[in-house]
Protein backbone atom coordinates (compact mmCIF):
# COMPACT_ATOMS: atom_id res chain seq x y z
CA UNK A 1 0.00 0.00 0.00
CA UNK A 2 2.76 2.42 0.94
CA UNK A 3 5.29 0.97 -1.47
CA UNK A 4 5.08 3.95 -3.80
CA UNK A 5 6.35 6.16 -0.99
CA UNK A 6 9.56 4.19 -0.65
CA UNK A 7 10.99 5.46 -3.89
CA UNK A 8 11.09 8.93 -2.32
CA UNK A 9 13.57 7.67 0.25
CA UNK A 10 16.09 7.95 -2.55
CA UNK A 11 17.90 11.25 -1.87
CA UNK A 12 17.87 12.43 -5.46
CA UNK A 13 14.13 11.91 -5.89
CA UNK A 14 13.45 13.48 -2.51
CA UNK A 15 15.56 16.47 -3.52
CA UNK A 16 13.75 16.86 -6.83
CA UNK A 17 10.34 16.44 -5.24
CA UNK A 18 11.06 19.08 -2.62
CA UNK A 19 12.40 21.40 -5.31
CA UNK A 20 9.13 21.14 -7.23
CA UNK A 21 7.02 21.51 -4.10
CA UNK A 22 8.94 24.42 -2.62
CA UNK A 23 7.65 27.26 -4.86
CA UNK A 24 4.06 26.19 -4.25
CA UNK A 25 4.43 26.08 -0.51
CA UNK A 26 6.42 29.32 -0.41
CA UNK A 27 3.94 31.25 -2.55
CA UNK A 28 0.92 29.94 -0.67
CA UNK A 29 2.56 30.62 2.69
CA UNK A 30 3.41 34.21 1.77
CA UNK A 31 -0.10 34.72 0.38
CA UNK A 32 -1.86 33.28 3.40
CA UNK A 33 0.27 35.02 6.00
CA UNK A 34 0.07 38.26 4.04
CA UNK A 35 -3.70 38.17 3.78
CA UNK A 36 -4.19 36.97 7.34
CA UNK A 37 -1.86 39.54 8.86
CA UNK A 38 -3.19 42.51 6.88
CA UNK A 39 -6.76 41.47 7.56
CA UNK A 40 -6.00 40.93 11.22
CA UNK A 41 -4.05 44.16 11.69
CA UNK A 42 -6.12 46.48 9.58
CA UNK A 43 -9.60 45.14 9.01
CA UNK A 44 -10.61 42.91 11.90
CA UNK A 45 -12.86 44.77 14.36
CA UNK A 46 -11.42 46.12 17.59
CA UNK A 47 -12.05 43.92 20.61
CA UNK A 48 -14.38 45.65 23.03
CA UNK A 49 -12.46 44.40 26.09
CA UNK A 50 -8.83 44.39 25.03
CA UNK A 51 -8.84 47.16 22.47
CA UNK A 52 -6.34 46.81 19.69
CA UNK A 53 -3.77 44.90 21.74
CA UNK A 54 -5.65 41.71 20.97
CA UNK A 55 -4.31 41.92 17.41
CA UNK A 56 -1.24 40.07 18.65
CA UNK A 57 -3.48 37.00 18.63
CA UNK A 58 -3.09 36.73 14.85
CA UNK A 59 0.53 35.68 15.23
CA UNK A 60 0.58 34.41 18.79
CA UNK A 61 -2.00 31.66 18.40
CA UNK A 62 -0.65 30.36 15.08
CA UNK A 63 2.88 30.27 16.50
CA UNK A 64 1.78 28.55 19.71
CA UNK A 65 -0.32 25.91 17.99
CA UNK A 66 2.27 25.26 15.31
CA UNK A 67 5.10 24.93 17.85
CA UNK A 68 3.46 21.77 19.21
CA UNK A 69 2.56 20.52 15.74
CA UNK A 70 6.12 20.99 14.53
CA UNK A 71 7.41 18.97 17.48
CA UNK A 72 5.00 16.16 16.68
CA UNK A 73 6.11 16.30 13.06
CA UNK A 74 9.76 16.17 14.04
CA UNK A 75 9.19 13.25 16.40
CA UNK A 76 7.21 11.37 13.75
CA UNK A 77 10.08 11.82 11.29
CA UNK A 78 12.59 10.65 13.91
CA UNK A 79 10.44 7.62 14.65
CA UNK A 80 10.26 6.68 10.97
CA UNK A 81 13.99 7.22 10.70
CA UNK A 82 14.74 5.07 13.74
CA UNK A 83 12.36 2.20 12.99
CA UNK A 84 12.59 1.85 9.22
CA UNK A 85 16.10 3.30 8.92
CA UNK A 86 14.98 5.78 6.29
CA UNK A 87 17.64 8.45 6.22
CA UNK A 88 15.48 11.04 4.49
CA UNK A 89 13.20 11.01 7.53
CA UNK A 90 16.19 11.71 9.78
CA UNK A 91 17.17 14.66 7.62
CA UNK A 92 13.63 15.97 7.69
CA UNK A 93 13.62 15.78 11.48
CA UNK A 94 16.92 17.64 11.61
CA UNK A 95 15.50 20.33 9.35
CA UNK A 96 12.35 20.84 11.41
CA UNK A 97 14.09 21.27 14.78
CA UNK A 98 15.50 24.82 14.33
CA UNK A 99 12.25 26.00 12.74
CA UNK A 100 10.26 24.67 15.65
CA UNK A 101 12.58 26.39 18.09
CA UNK A 102 12.14 29.74 16.33
CA UNK A 103 8.35 29.31 16.24
CA UNK A 104 8.31 28.47 19.94
CA UNK A 105 10.44 31.51 20.64
CA UNK A 106 7.98 33.66 18.69
CA UNK A 107 5.07 32.22 20.64
CA UNK A 108 6.86 33.11 23.90
CA UNK A 109 7.79 36.65 22.87
CA UNK A 110 4.36 37.48 21.47
CA UNK A 111 2.80 36.00 24.58
CA UNK A 112 4.95 38.29 26.71
CA UNK A 113 4.14 41.40 24.67
CA UNK A 114 0.47 40.55 24.91
CA UNK A 115 0.72 39.84 28.61
CA UNK A 116 2.30 43.21 29.44
CA UNK A 117 -0.66 45.41 28.41
CA UNK A 118 -3.30 42.87 29.49
CA UNK A 119 -1.95 41.42 32.71
CA UNK A 120 0.50 44.19 33.54
CA UNK A 121 3.56 41.94 33.48
CA UNK A 122 5.81 40.51 30.82
CA UNK A 123 5.88 37.06 32.30
CA UNK A 124 3.61 35.05 34.53
CA UNK A 125 4.17 31.45 35.51
CA UNK A 126 1.03 30.54 33.70
CA UNK A 127 0.59 26.94 32.67
CA UNK A 128 0.66 27.60 28.96
CA UNK A 129 3.64 29.92 29.08
CA UNK A 130 5.59 27.55 31.27
CA UNK A 131 4.96 24.51 29.10
CA UNK A 132 5.86 26.54 26.04
CA UNK A 133 9.15 27.44 27.72
CA UNK A 134 9.80 23.78 28.46
CA UNK A 135 9.04 22.96 24.83
CA UNK A 136 11.69 25.48 23.79
CA UNK A 137 14.21 23.73 26.04
CA UNK A 138 13.32 20.38 24.48
CA UNK A 139 13.86 21.80 21.00
CA UNK A 140 17.20 23.30 22.02
CA UNK A 141 18.23 19.96 23.51
CA UNK A 142 17.47 18.15 20.26
CA UNK A 143 19.30 20.78 18.21
CA UNK A 144 22.42 20.81 20.33
CA UNK A 145 22.52 17.03 20.57
CA UNK A 146 22.32 16.81 16.79
CA UNK A 147 25.03 19.43 16.45
CA UNK A 148 27.46 17.81 18.87
CA UNK A 149 27.90 14.53 17.00
CA UNK A 150 30.47 14.53 14.21
CA UNK A 151 28.87 11.56 12.49
CA UNK A 152 25.49 12.82 11.37
CA UNK A 153 23.97 9.34 11.04
CA UNK A 154 24.60 8.79 14.75
CA UNK A 155 23.56 12.36 15.50
CA UNK A 156 20.19 11.81 13.86
CA UNK A 157 19.64 8.61 15.80
CA UNK A 158 20.58 10.18 19.12
CA UNK A 159 18.46 13.26 18.49
CA UNK A 160 15.64 10.99 17.36
CA UNK A 161 15.68 9.01 20.59
CA UNK A 162 15.60 12.27 22.54
CA UNK A 163 12.72 13.61 20.44
CA UNK A 164 10.69 10.46 21.06
CA UNK A 165 11.44 10.53 24.80
CA UNK A 166 10.30 14.15 24.66
CA UNK A 167 7.03 13.20 23.00
CA UNK A 168 6.24 10.76 25.78
CA UNK A 169 7.09 13.45 28.29
CA UNK A 170 5.28 16.39 26.72
CA UNK A 171 1.79 15.31 27.88
CA UNK A 172 3.16 14.54 31.34
CA UNK A 173 4.94 17.89 31.54
CA UNK A 174 1.90 19.68 30.18
CA UNK A 175 -0.39 18.00 32.66
CA UNK A 176 1.91 18.57 35.60
CA UNK A 177 2.41 22.23 34.73
CA UNK A 178 -1.34 22.72 34.33
CA UNK A 179 -1.92 21.12 37.68
CA UNK A 180 0.90 23.05 39.29
CA UNK A 181 -0.33 26.43 38.10
CA UNK A 182 -3.91 25.72 39.11
CA UNK A 183 -2.49 24.99 42.54
CA UNK A 184 -0.34 28.10 42.78
CA UNK A 185 -2.51 30.62 40.99
CA UNK A 186 -6.03 31.22 42.23
CA UNK A 187 -7.15 32.04 38.68
CA UNK A 188 -6.59 35.76 38.83
CA UNK A 189 -5.23 35.87 35.34
CA UNK A 190 -6.84 34.45 32.30
CA UNK A 191 -6.83 35.43 28.70
CA UNK A 192 -10.41 36.41 28.02
CA UNK A 193 -11.10 33.94 25.32
CA UNK A 194 -14.66 34.13 24.27
CA UNK A 195 -15.92 30.80 23.07
CA UNK A 196 -17.82 32.52 20.32
CA UNK A 197 -15.32 34.61 18.47
CA UNK A 198 -16.82 36.83 15.84
CA UNK A 199 -16.15 35.54 12.36
CA UNK A 200 -14.39 38.76 11.38
CA UNK A 201 -11.73 37.89 13.94
CA UNK A 202 -11.84 34.15 13.40
CA UNK A 203 -11.20 34.09 9.65
CA UNK A 204 -7.90 36.00 9.66
CA UNK A 205 -6.81 33.87 12.61
CA UNK A 206 -7.56 30.62 10.78
CA UNK A 207 -5.90 31.94 7.64
CA UNK A 208 -2.79 32.77 9.64
CA UNK A 209 -2.74 29.40 11.39
CA UNK A 210 -2.91 27.72 8.00
CA UNK A 211 -0.31 30.11 6.65
CA UNK A 212 2.09 29.37 9.50
CA UNK A 213 1.72 25.67 8.78
CA UNK A 214 2.51 26.24 5.11
CA UNK A 215 5.45 28.44 6.03
CA UNK A 216 6.91 25.80 8.33
CA UNK A 217 6.53 23.29 5.51
CA UNK A 218 8.24 25.65 3.06
CA UNK A 219 11.21 26.40 5.34
CA UNK A 220 11.46 22.70 6.15
CA UNK A 221 11.74 21.98 2.43
CA UNK A 222 14.49 24.58 2.07
CA UNK A 223 16.48 23.13 4.95
CA UNK A 224 15.69 19.57 3.91
CA UNK A 225 17.22 20.20 0.49
CA UNK A 226 20.49 21.52 1.90
CA UNK A 227 20.52 18.68 4.43
CA UNK A 228 20.22 16.17 1.57
CA UNK A 229 23.07 17.87 -0.27
CA UNK A 230 25.28 18.01 2.81
CA UNK A 231 24.79 14.32 3.62
CA UNK A 232 25.24 13.10 0.06
CA UNK A 233 28.32 15.08 -0.90
CA UNK A 234 29.99 12.05 -2.47
CA UNK A 235 27.18 11.18 -4.88
CA UNK A 236 27.66 12.02 -8.56
CA UNK A 237 24.48 14.06 -8.92
CA UNK A 238 25.38 16.26 -5.95
CA UNK A 239 28.89 16.73 -7.31
CA UNK A 240 27.46 17.78 -10.65
CA UNK A 241 25.26 20.28 -8.88
CA UNK A 242 28.18 21.58 -6.84
CA UNK A 243 30.31 21.99 -9.95
CA UNK A 244 27.51 23.91 -11.62
CA UNK A 245 26.44 26.12 -8.72
CA UNK A 246 29.03 25.93 -5.99
CA UNK A 247 32.04 27.47 -7.74
CA UNK A 248 32.39 31.14 -6.97
CA UNK B 1 -10.42 49.33 7.01
CA UNK B 2 -10.99 49.37 10.73
CA UNK B 3 -8.91 52.48 11.30
CA UNK B 4 -9.77 55.97 10.11
CA UNK B 5 -6.27 57.12 9.24
CA UNK B 6 -2.77 55.77 8.82
CA UNK B 7 -1.52 57.42 12.00
CA UNK B 8 -4.34 55.78 13.91
CA UNK B 9 -3.38 52.46 12.38
CA UNK B 10 0.16 52.86 13.63
CA UNK B 11 -1.07 53.97 17.02
CA UNK B 12 -3.07 50.72 17.46
CA UNK B 13 -5.44 52.26 19.95
CA UNK B 14 -2.59 53.12 22.30
CA UNK B 15 -1.02 49.69 22.22
CA UNK B 16 1.40 50.56 19.41
CA UNK B 17 4.53 49.54 21.28
CA UNK B 18 3.30 46.07 22.22
CA UNK B 19 1.61 45.21 18.95
CA UNK B 20 4.47 46.40 16.78
CA UNK B 21 7.03 44.84 19.07
CA UNK B 22 5.29 41.48 18.75
CA UNK B 23 4.95 41.73 14.99
CA UNK B 24 8.45 43.11 14.64
CA UNK B 25 10.09 40.33 16.61
CA UNK B 26 8.03 37.71 14.76
CA UNK B 27 8.85 38.86 11.27
CA UNK B 28 12.45 39.67 12.14
CA UNK B 29 13.12 36.21 13.54
CA UNK B 30 11.22 34.50 10.71
CA UNK B 31 13.15 36.55 8.19
CA UNK B 32 16.46 35.63 9.81
CA UNK B 33 15.46 31.98 9.78
CA UNK B 34 14.48 32.08 6.11
CA UNK B 35 17.64 33.92 5.06
CA UNK B 36 19.85 31.52 6.99
CA UNK B 37 18.01 28.48 5.61
CA UNK B 38 18.31 29.73 2.04
CA UNK B 39 21.99 30.55 2.42
CA UNK B 40 22.67 27.14 3.91
CA UNK B 41 22.23 25.43 0.54
CA UNK B 42 24.76 27.66 -1.19
CA UNK B 43 27.23 27.14 1.66
CA UNK B 44 26.91 23.38 1.37
CA UNK B 45 27.39 23.46 -2.40
CA UNK B 46 30.45 25.72 -2.13
CA UNK B 47 31.95 23.36 0.42
CA UNK B 48 31.39 20.34 -1.79
CA UNK B 49 32.82 22.19 -4.79
CA UNK B 50 35.94 23.09 -2.78
CA UNK B 51 36.32 19.46 -1.78
CA UNK B 52 36.09 18.37 -5.40
CA UNK B 53 38.71 20.92 -6.42
CA UNK B 54 41.02 19.71 -3.67
CA UNK B 55 40.59 16.13 -4.81
CA UNK B 56 41.33 17.09 -8.40
CA UNK B 57 44.47 18.98 -7.43
CA UNK B 58 45.59 15.97 -5.42
CA UNK B 59 45.04 13.73 -8.42
CA UNK B 60 47.03 16.08 -10.67
CA UNK B 61 50.02 16.23 -8.38
CA UNK B 62 49.99 12.47 -8.09
CA UNK B 63 49.82 11.88 -11.81
CA UNK B 64 52.61 14.33 -12.61
CA UNK B 65 54.95 12.65 -10.16
CA UNK C 1 31.38 -20.30 28.07
CA UNK C 2 29.81 -23.70 28.45
CA UNK C 3 26.47 -22.67 29.68
CA UNK C 4 24.68 -19.32 29.50
CA UNK C 5 23.95 -17.64 32.80
CA UNK C 6 20.41 -16.79 33.80
CA UNK C 7 19.01 -13.28 33.72
CA UNK C 8 18.99 -13.07 37.50
CA UNK C 9 22.62 -14.07 37.63
CA UNK C 10 23.59 -11.54 35.02
CA UNK C 11 21.67 -8.82 36.82
CA UNK C 12 23.21 -9.74 40.16
CA UNK C 13 26.74 -9.94 38.79
CA UNK C 14 26.56 -6.55 37.14
CA UNK C 15 24.98 -4.95 40.21
CA UNK C 16 27.67 -6.40 42.46
CA UNK C 17 30.43 -5.33 40.12
CA UNK C 18 29.22 -1.75 39.96
CA UNK C 19 28.80 -1.54 43.72
CA UNK C 20 32.27 -2.95 44.27
CA UNK C 21 33.85 -0.48 41.89
CA UNK C 22 32.09 2.39 43.62
CA UNK C 23 33.14 1.23 47.07
CA UNK C 24 36.73 1.32 45.87
CA UNK C 25 36.32 4.88 44.62
CA UNK C 26 34.57 6.38 47.60
CA UNK C 27 34.86 9.92 46.31
CA UNK C 28 32.29 9.13 43.66
CA UNK C 29 29.70 8.49 46.33
CA UNK C 30 30.61 11.31 48.66
CA UNK C 31 31.18 14.17 46.24
CA UNK C 32 27.60 14.41 44.95
CA UNK C 33 26.39 14.10 48.51
CA UNK C 34 28.70 16.87 49.60
CA UNK C 35 27.49 18.96 46.68
CA UNK C 36 23.89 18.38 47.80
CA UNK C 37 24.66 19.53 51.35
CA UNK C 38 26.64 22.55 50.15
CA UNK C 39 23.96 23.76 47.76
CA UNK C 40 21.36 23.52 50.49
CA UNK C 41 23.54 25.47 52.94
CA UNK C 42 24.05 28.21 50.37
CA UNK C 43 20.36 29.01 50.20
CA UNK C 44 19.88 30.35 53.75
CA UNK C 45 22.99 32.48 53.22
CA UNK C 46 21.46 33.81 50.03
CA UNK C 47 17.89 34.48 51.09
CA UNK C 48 18.26 35.18 54.79
CA UNK C 49 17.88 33.08 57.92
CA UNK C 50 14.22 33.84 58.81
CA UNK C 51 12.64 30.51 59.76
CA UNK C 52 9.28 31.34 58.17
CA UNK C 53 10.85 32.04 54.80
CA UNK C 54 13.01 28.93 55.00
CA UNK C 55 10.06 26.75 55.96
CA UNK C 56 8.20 28.03 52.95
CA UNK C 57 10.98 27.35 50.45
CA UNK C 58 12.57 24.28 52.06
CA UNK C 59 10.83 21.61 49.90
CA UNK C 60 11.81 23.41 46.73
CA UNK C 61 15.41 23.91 47.81
CA UNK C 62 15.90 20.32 48.88
CA UNK C 63 14.38 18.97 45.70
CA UNK C 64 16.21 21.30 43.35
CA UNK C 65 19.47 20.45 45.11
CA UNK C 66 18.60 16.76 44.79
CA UNK C 67 17.99 17.18 41.05
CA UNK C 68 21.33 18.90 40.59
CA UNK C 69 23.20 16.39 42.73
CA UNK C 70 21.72 13.44 40.89
CA UNK C 71 22.60 15.07 37.57
CA UNK C 72 26.15 15.69 38.72
CA UNK C 73 26.61 12.08 39.76
CA UNK C 74 25.07 10.69 36.58
CA UNK C 75 28.15 11.48 34.53
CA UNK C 76 30.05 8.57 35.98
CA UNK C 77 27.25 6.08 35.24
CA UNK C 78 28.64 4.92 31.90
CA UNK C 79 31.77 7.03 31.44
CA UNK C 80 34.39 4.76 33.01
CA UNK C 81 32.91 1.69 31.36
CA UNK C 82 32.85 3.48 28.06
CA UNK C 83 36.47 4.57 28.34
CA UNK C 84 37.87 1.16 29.30
CA UNK C 85 35.69 -0.70 26.81
CA UNK C 86 33.67 -2.81 29.21
CA UNK C 87 30.52 -1.08 28.02
CA UNK C 88 31.07 -2.53 24.57
CA UNK C 89 31.58 -5.95 26.07
CA UNK C 90 28.27 -5.51 27.82
CA UNK C 91 26.55 -4.60 24.57
CA UNK C 92 28.01 -7.66 22.87
CA UNK C 93 26.98 -10.08 25.60
CA UNK C 94 24.00 -12.38 24.97
CA UNK C 95 22.03 -11.00 27.91
CA UNK C 96 19.31 -8.46 27.01
CA UNK C 97 20.65 -4.94 27.15
CA UNK C 98 17.70 -3.34 29.00
CA UNK C 99 18.26 -5.78 31.85
CA UNK C 100 21.94 -4.94 32.15
CA UNK C 101 21.17 -1.25 31.95
CA UNK C 102 18.61 -1.62 34.70
CA UNK C 103 21.24 -3.26 36.91
CA UNK C 104 23.62 -0.38 36.31
CA UNK C 105 20.96 2.23 37.04
CA UNK C 106 19.92 0.40 40.19
CA UNK C 107 23.52 0.35 41.36
CA UNK C 108 23.79 4.03 40.62
CA UNK C 109 20.63 4.77 42.57
CA UNK C 110 21.82 2.74 45.58
CA UNK C 111 25.07 4.70 45.56
CA UNK C 112 23.68 8.20 45.06
CA UNK C 113 19.94 8.16 45.67
CA UNK C 114 19.91 6.31 48.95
CA UNK C 115 22.57 8.49 50.66
CA UNK C 116 20.57 11.50 49.49
CA UNK C 117 17.46 10.15 51.18
CA UNK C 118 19.43 9.50 54.37
CA UNK C 119 20.90 13.00 54.52
CA UNK C 120 17.72 14.82 53.53
CA UNK C 121 16.08 14.82 57.02
CA UNK C 122 19.20 16.43 58.46
CA UNK C 123 19.03 19.21 55.91
CA UNK C 124 15.31 19.55 56.53
CA UNK C 125 16.14 20.33 60.15
CA UNK C 126 18.56 23.03 59.03
CA UNK C 127 15.89 24.55 56.83
CA UNK C 128 13.16 24.43 59.51
CA UNK C 129 10.93 22.18 57.46
CA UNK C 130 7.49 21.59 58.95
CA UNK C 131 7.57 18.59 61.25
CA UNK C 132 4.55 17.15 59.43
CA UNK C 133 6.45 17.14 56.16
CA UNK C 134 9.27 14.75 57.08
CA UNK C 135 7.36 11.67 56.05
CA UNK C 136 6.38 13.23 52.75
CA UNK C 137 9.97 14.35 52.13
CA UNK C 138 11.35 10.84 52.62
CA UNK C 139 8.52 9.26 50.63
CA UNK C 140 8.87 11.60 47.65
CA UNK C 141 12.64 11.22 47.63
CA UNK C 142 12.34 7.44 47.85
CA UNK C 143 9.92 7.32 44.92
CA UNK C 144 11.34 10.24 42.98
CA UNK C 145 15.11 9.72 42.95
CA UNK C 146 14.87 6.40 41.03
CA UNK C 147 12.87 8.27 38.38
CA UNK C 148 15.66 10.85 38.24
CA UNK C 149 18.27 8.13 37.83
CA UNK C 150 16.30 6.38 35.09
CA UNK C 151 15.50 9.51 33.08
CA UNK C 152 18.98 10.89 33.59
CA UNK C 153 20.52 7.65 32.38
CA UNK C 154 18.88 8.24 28.99
CA UNK C 155 20.64 11.59 28.73
CA UNK C 156 23.95 10.14 29.89
CA UNK C 157 23.67 7.26 27.45
CA UNK C 158 23.13 9.75 24.63
CA UNK C 159 26.10 11.93 25.57
CA UNK C 160 28.60 9.35 26.82
CA UNK C 161 30.52 9.31 23.55
CA UNK C 162 30.86 13.09 23.43
CA UNK C 163 33.76 15.01 24.84
CA UNK C 164 31.79 18.00 26.11
CA UNK C 165 28.77 16.12 27.34
CA UNK C 166 28.41 17.78 30.75
CA UNK C 167 26.61 20.99 29.88
CA UNK C 168 24.60 19.29 27.16
CA UNK C 169 23.43 16.71 29.68
CA UNK C 170 21.73 19.35 31.82
CA UNK C 171 19.93 20.76 28.78
CA UNK C 172 18.71 17.31 27.82
CA UNK C 173 17.44 16.00 31.12
CA UNK C 174 16.45 18.92 33.33
CA UNK C 175 13.25 19.57 31.29
CA UNK C 176 12.35 15.91 31.76
CA UNK C 177 12.75 16.27 35.53
CA UNK C 178 10.09 18.97 35.81
CA UNK C 179 7.07 16.71 36.53
CA UNK C 180 8.89 14.93 39.34
CA UNK C 181 9.90 18.24 40.88
CA UNK C 182 6.37 19.63 40.67
CA UNK C 183 4.64 16.67 42.26
CA UNK C 184 7.30 16.04 44.88
CA UNK C 185 7.37 19.60 46.20
CA UNK C 186 3.60 19.88 46.16
CA UNK C 187 3.31 16.64 48.13
CA UNK C 188 5.68 18.06 50.75
CA UNK C 189 3.77 21.34 50.79
CA UNK C 190 0.48 19.50 51.22
CA UNK C 191 1.90 17.47 54.05
CA UNK C 192 3.08 20.68 55.72
CA UNK C 193 -0.51 21.94 55.71
CA UNK C 194 -1.81 18.64 57.10
CA UNK C 195 -3.52 17.84 53.82
CA UNK C 196 -3.52 14.37 52.27
CA UNK C 197 -0.68 13.92 49.81
CA UNK C 198 -1.18 10.32 48.70
CA UNK C 199 -2.46 11.54 45.32
CA UNK C 200 0.86 13.20 44.47
CA UNK C 201 2.73 10.17 45.76
CA UNK C 202 0.60 7.94 43.55
CA UNK C 203 1.49 10.05 40.52
CA UNK C 204 5.21 9.92 41.33
CA UNK C 205 4.80 6.18 41.78
CA UNK C 206 3.15 5.98 38.37
CA UNK C 207 6.05 7.90 36.87
CA UNK C 208 8.43 5.47 38.55
CA UNK C 209 6.63 2.46 37.08
CA UNK C 210 6.42 4.11 33.68
CA UNK C 211 10.08 5.04 33.54
CA UNK C 212 11.08 1.67 34.99
CA UNK C 213 9.43 -0.12 32.08
CA UNK C 214 10.23 2.29 29.24
CA UNK C 215 13.52 3.95 30.14
CA UNK C 216 15.73 0.81 29.98
CA UNK C 217 14.82 0.37 26.32
CA UNK C 218 15.56 4.01 25.56
CA UNK C 219 18.85 3.78 27.48
CA UNK C 220 19.79 0.62 25.60
CA UNK C 221 19.04 2.19 22.23
CA UNK C 222 21.00 5.31 23.18
CA UNK C 223 24.00 3.25 24.26
CA UNK C 224 23.99 1.46 20.94
CA UNK C 225 24.08 4.84 19.21
CA UNK C 226 26.84 6.20 21.42
CA UNK C 227 29.18 3.22 21.14
CA UNK C 228 28.80 2.91 17.40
Amino acid sequence: MWKWLHSYADPERAYKLSSTLLPWFATLAIAFIGIGTIWGLGFAPTDYQQGDSYRIIFIHVPAASMSMAAYMGMATCSFIGLVWQIKSADWAAASIAPIGAVITFIALVTGATWGKPMWGTWWVWDARLTSELVLLFLYLGVISLYASFEDKVLAARAAGILAIVGVINIPIIKYSVDWWSSLHQPSTIRITEKSTMSTDMLYPLLINIFGFGLMIAAITLVRFRSEILARNGMRPWVRELAKAEGVK
Amino acid sequence: MQFDSISEFFNMGGYAFYVWLAYGVTFFSLGTLVVMSVRQKRKVLVEIAKKIQREERLKETRSTK
Amino acid sequence: MKKGISYTQAFGTLLKRDLQIAVRHRGDIFNPLLFFVLVVTLFPLGIGPEPQVLTRVAPGIIWVAALLASMLSLERLFKADYVDGSLEQMLLSPQPLPLMVLAKVLAHWILTGVPLILVAPLLAVLLHLDTNSYGALIATLALGTPVLSLLGAIGVALTVGLRKGGVLLSLLILPLYIPVLIFATSAIDAAGMNLPYDGQLAIIGAMLIGSLTLAPFAIGASLRVSTN
